[in-house]
């Protein structure tokens, strides 16, 4: 749900990093935070646990800059992977517009990722919201791994409706803004159609 | 997708949210207080934000109230409709507003928790009443299909956000 402030000016949207535990949801928010100017970026919060792991979400405001006169705020919120944390996972989905899903490239993880993309589809429903329609962008993680699936393999169990698709290291940025972009860009493009 | 729906918000009630809000905070005595949509974005605010990071606040606030709903559902609760977490020095008062807003008032040793609790219950039905004349607006808007500024946002525009 896009938040249309006509007093401030300001358009203000939520995406979500969604996909299975470990793969890599809160690296790509790093990764942007650590490369964003200051002026363009919020405090990155965490709610991790000791281990460092997501405990409900990580979530960052950047300020893209105006477009029609409007400052365009994302704020992007991940949510935790492990699949125990269902009831947090469905509450940050809430309001969404747009979603990334980061799927770990490992060829022992793809059952994780099926059934992260399974969830997502439910949680999102829960919410009124459609997979088939809502803006997403699929990102395929950890390729610098050696025990990956070839892509083609990948983008045929995950991808979901010939989202784009990007392939990602996030701890060194590959592909990282390039998801991120797109899945902005599909927003914009949501709002200009209302 | 009913819950797509864009929240729309237009100066003139930006402007009775605001005073609202600036009268509950002399009246509740209160440091600060702010409204916040349940989605976690910042609608208006009163009082002196200088040394809070307001965006950080929202965001908090409504996985917080996010949270204790799906708890106060766990138990068979429609939901809990006002939090209260109390500091050494400040305290913070969490309130829903229309079923959509969050309230927070955070005060200090200067006010009590009964003042605010009251004073919170008068402001709310005020600003009811505003967030009813939004969703008619909204609704009366969306329905005429007026041009939006957005419908006439190009590819350009959109590429130069990421130009650099």
């Amino acid at each position: 749900m896009t938040f249309i402030n006509y007093a401030s000016k300001e358009i203000n949207c939520k995406i979500v990093y969604y996909g299975p535990g470990l793969g890599g949801k809160t690296t790509n928010l790093q990764y942007i935070y650590n490369k964003t100017a200051p002026e363009a970026k919020g405090k990155m919060i965490s709610l991790a646990t000791e281990a460092d792991r997501t405990l409900f979400f990580d979530f960052l405001p950047l300020d893209l800059g105006t477009i029609r006169g409007f400052t365009t705020r994302f704020h992007l919120y991940t949510v935790p992977g492990q699949v125990f944390y269902d009831a947090s996972r469905k509450l940050i989905l809430k309001g969404v517009d747009g979603v990334v899903f980061v799927a770990d490239s490992q060829r022992e993880r793809m059952e994780a990722n099926i059934e992260s993309i399974r969830n997502l589809e439910e949680n999102l429903e829960e919410h009124g919201f459609d997979l088939r329609t809502i803006p997403y962008a699929l990102q395929f993680n950890k390729r610098d791994l050696s025990n990956v699936l070839p892509v083609d393999e990948l983008y045929r169990t995950l991808n979901y409706k010939r989202e784009p698709t990007f392939e990602a290291v996030a701890t060194t940025g590959v592909g990282v803004f390039d998801t991120l972009k797109s899945v902005a860009k599909q927003i914009l493009v949501e709002l200009r159609k209302r | 997708m009913a819950s797509s729906v864009d929240f729309v918000l237009y100066e003139e009630e930006f402007k009775l949210l605001e005073s609202s809000l600036r009268r509950l905070r002399q009246e509740a005595n209160a440091v600060v207080v702010f409204l916040i949509d349940k989605n976690g974005q910042q609608i208006a605010n009163a009082g002196d934000v200088t040394g809070f990071d307001t965006t950080s606040l929202a965001s908090l606030t409504a996985g917080n109230v996010a949270a204790t709903d799906g708890l106060a559902k766990l138990i068979g609760e429609r939901e809990f409709s006002v939090l209260f977490h109390e500091g050494q020095q400040e305290h913070i008062h969490i309130s829903i507003v229309a079923n959509r807003a969050i309230l927070v008032v955070i005060f200090d040793d200067k006010s009590s928790l009964g003042l605010v609790r009251l004073r919170v219950k008068r402001a709310s039905s005020e600003l009811e009443k505003i967030f009813e004349t939004m969703l008619q607006k909204g609704q009366a808007t969306g329905s005429t299909t007026t041009s939006s500024p957005f419908s006439e946002i190009t590819d350009d525009d959109i590429d130069a956000l990421f130009s650099e």
